[in-house]
């Protein structure tokens, strides 16, 4: 990333008109308010959380290796002192596996997908000069600093039996109210809350730059699919994460103030907070994919050297599927005892997102159809996108039906439905926009060769991870356990091999993306040739720091 | 749309209507996330949703639906350590649908000191909490009982006859009665 600062010609210039003219180090990125930079500054964040919570899923993976506790009681005589009871190891695995839920969720791919590309292509992608609100975008990303630092403080404080919040990332009451004394939980919470108003802001940023800061001619129905897709998760962001935060809020007066929102002895519900929660939780895994959708439909177009198939389907479909979103919640909650109606319904419902889904996937399909393909770094990243998710799309149609996830539901299975959509779905469209726009963000190409060897070794090691969590979970596996009887240990050492072998896939990017920015080609404006048609692309790699100050005029056969 | 560029003034002052548009959205929906506390607790009350049971004035007509009856069976909770003793009189009791009946709950106070409690409630199957109908109920209230003090708690219920068109409960043999007492804490307020 630093070789945007590195390429600060403009410095001596103190000409004011100069696109390219760069503040000063500390005022650019500590008080910026350009895009481009909180855009990167976003991504170093991202990259950051995602080792973090990568690493933590790793030692989750040493331990499930075998069955008995190997080392976690050691690891919880480190964080709690030597005389750390098998309880307090057993909290630290909680805490372990809510830090790793949240952390992907909230600290990797959120910022990556929104705060790192959406700050960097949503405004170039429509031609406009910047973010509506600069100030609120810059905001946004210091507001996400001091919730990292919480959630990671929380883990230092006690929580219950052991150090740190060990509720899981939903945060169920009475878990955690009754469940957790001491400030963890409060830490963590309170984390959630600036995490939430980082997220609402940014939303309504890029809600008000798509609306009213298009290029003359950039109709809604010209813009780029990722645009889209932005847009519609900035509305799933506004319309669902305000409902978390009341949720949140409850839970911590109920934990700090004697309220008894979620509380039977008061007349509370405890049910209330997972219906609030997945009102909330279901639009975020979209809010977690859609961007990834957007990155996708915009690389298959360029290495097919076509427009996408059906523009106007896949944009709504992206529409549908946040509409629908909203309304399958309790899909989540099938075995909190709910009527056969209830079930049916929420059934009918999840299933019927399996149609737009399904238009997004054919029409990836039929756009690759006749194309002229090349098989970049990007590209591949894109198809093992198309490949995984539908694995992930078809066990979630499985789990969709009341009746089945009555057996299914906190196995493995369900662990190897959403790690398919999630860690391999939006994982590898984060890693296709990565390396698709790895070259205009900075300037360099990277290694083609090594881009490659990441993809299949991290295709590999992911295959082999979680794949046959889909038999320990059809099995009867539970999730959330650090041990397990000895049937389920042939799998699960499989899966932890899977584990290290995509390690060796990370080792493989970062050493690309370190050699690449000290010593990668210089790029061109557009690397891709002509089946990259979106505004970035006729900019220079890297753009000037002022892009679009007279504003590009889209004409009527400009296609997307 | 695609006509002159927005000049800036203009451009900001469109920016700052949605911006507002959009808080007022996003505020709207924190607002929503704290009225479902109430919304959610009428709405159980209302469609009986989770086993909630209905409630009915005493002098309430129904009508007997001879010849059909359902089994109830009665649930009696208390929360771990809280010092009571709390028991159905009759495990199980067999009632025409329709026709009024009567459950005695007996409470104990087992500690020395007077405790106040009060009782959450449902019934399962769940989707006969609509049809499930309470006329007077120790739980409508809080009970306190004095060191060793015994008391007998009467449920004036009966089962509304329109379960018999319902086709979710034409399954339905058996209704379970369940209560949980709970301590009163005096600084916790009920929501």
């Amino acid at each position: 990333m630093t070789t945007i600062t590195a390429d600060h010609y403009g410095d001596h210039a103190h000409d004011h008109h100069d696109a390219d003219h760069k503040p000063a180090f500390f005022q650019r990125w500590f008080m910026s308010t350009n895009h481009k930079d909180i855009g990167t500054l976003y991504l170093i964040f991202a990259i950051v959380a995602g080792i973090i919570g990568g690493g933590i899923s790793g030692l989750m993976r040493a331990e499930l290796a075998h069955p008995g506790i190997q080392y976690l009681h050691t690891w919880a005589m480190m964080m709690d002192g030597p005389a750390a009871t098998m309880d307090q190891a057993y909290h630290l695995w909680n805490v372990l596996i809510t830090a790793h839920g949240l952390i992907m969720v909230f600290f990797m791919v959120m910022p990556a997908m929104i705060g790192g590309f959406g700050n960097w292509f949503v405004p170039i992608m429509i031609g406009a000069p910047d973010m509506a609100f600069p100030r609120m975008n810059n905001v946004s990303f210091w507001l996400l600093i001091p919730a990292f630092a919480l959630l990671l403080g929380s883990t230092f404080v006690p929580g219950g039996t052991g150090n740190g919040a060990g509720t899981g990332w939903t945060v169920y009451a009475p878990l955690s109210t009754s469940g957790s004394a001491g400030p963890a939980v409060d830490m963590a919470i309170l984390g959630l809350h600036l995490a939430g108003a980082s997220s609402i802001l940014g939303a309504i940023n890029f809600i008000t730059t798509i609306l009213n800061m298009r290029a003359p001619g950039m109709t809604l129905h010209k813009m780029p699919l990722f645009v889209w897709s932005v847009l519609v998760t900035a509305f799933l962001l506004l319309l669902a994460l305000p409902v978390l935060a009341a949720a949140i809020t409850m839970l911590l007066t109920d934990r700090n103030f004697g309220t008894t929102f979620y509380d039977a002895a008061g007349g509370g519900d405890p049910e209330l907070y997972q219906h609030l929660f997945w009102f909330f939780g279901h639009p975020e895994v979209y809010i977690m994919i859609l961007p990834g959708f957007g990155i996708v439909s915009q690389i298959i177009s360029t290495f097919s050297r076509k427009p996408v198939f059906g523009y106007l389907g896949m944009a709504y479909a992206m529409v549908a599927i946040g509409v629908v979103g909203f309304v399958v919640w309790a899909h989540h909650m099938f075995t909190t005892g709910m009527s056969v109606n209830v079930k049916m319904y929420f059934t009918a419902a999840t299933m019927v997102i399996a149609v737009p889904t399904g238009i997004k996937i054919f029409s990836w399909i039929a756009t690759m159809w006749g194309g002229s393909m090349t098989y970049k770094t990007p590209m591949m990243w894109a198809l093992g996108f198309i490949f995984l998710f539908t694995v992930g799309g078809v066990t979630g149609v499985v789990l969709a039906n009341g009746g089945v996830d009555d057996v299914l539901h906190d196995t493995y299975y369900v662990v190897a439905h959403f790690h398919y959509v999630l860690s391999l779905g939006a994982v590898f469209g984060l890693f296709a926009g990565f390396y698709y726009w790895f070259p205009k963000m900075s300037g360099k190409m990277y290694n083609e060769f090594l881009g490659h060897l990441h993809f299949w070794v991290f295709f590999v090691g992911v295959n082999l991870l979680f794949f046959p969590m889909h038999f320990l979970g059809l099995s009867g596996m539970p999730r959330r356990y650090p041990d397990y009887p000895a049937a389920f240990e042939k799998w699960n050492e499989l899966a932890s091999h899977g584990y290290e072998i995509m390690a060796v896939g990370m080792l493989i990017f970062f050493v690309n993306l370190i050699w690449s920015l000290a010593a990668g080609k210089k790029a061109v404006g557009n690397p891709w040739g002509e089946g990259a048609t979106t505004l970035e692309w006729t900019l220079s790699s890297p753009p000037p720091y002022h892009q679009f100050e007279t504003l590009p005029v889209i004409d009527d056969n400009g296609h997307h | 749309m695609a006509s002159l560029p927005p000049s800036p003034f203009d451009l900001g002052r469109r920016n700052l209507r949605t911006l507002v548009a959009m808080a007022t959205v996003g505020l709207a929906m924190l607002g929503l996330g704290f009225a479902s506390v109430p919304l959610y607790r009428i709405f159980c009350e209302q469609t009986g949703f989770g086993g909630t049971t209905m409630r009915a004035d005493p002098n309430v007509q129904v009508r007997q639906a001879t010849g059909h009856t359902m089994s109830i069976r009665f649930d009696s909770n208390v929360q771990p350590g809280m010092p009571w003793q709390f028991y159905p009189e009759h495990r199980t009791d067999t009632v025409t649908i329709g026709r009024k009946d009567m459950a005695i709950f007996i409470a104990k106070n087992m500690s020395d000191k007077p405790v106040t409690g009060t009782a959450s409630f449902n019934v399962t199957p769940t989707q006969a909490g609509a049809y499930f109908t309470k006329i007077q109920c120790f739980c409508f209230t809080q009970q306190t009982l004095q060191p060793g003090q015994e008391v007998r708690m009467p449920v004036l219920y009966f089962v509304d006859p329109k379960i018999l068109q319902d086709s979710d409960n034409k399954d339905t043999q058996q209704i379970t009665l369940s209560y949980t007492f709970y301590p009163v804490e005096q600084d916790k307020k009920p929501s």
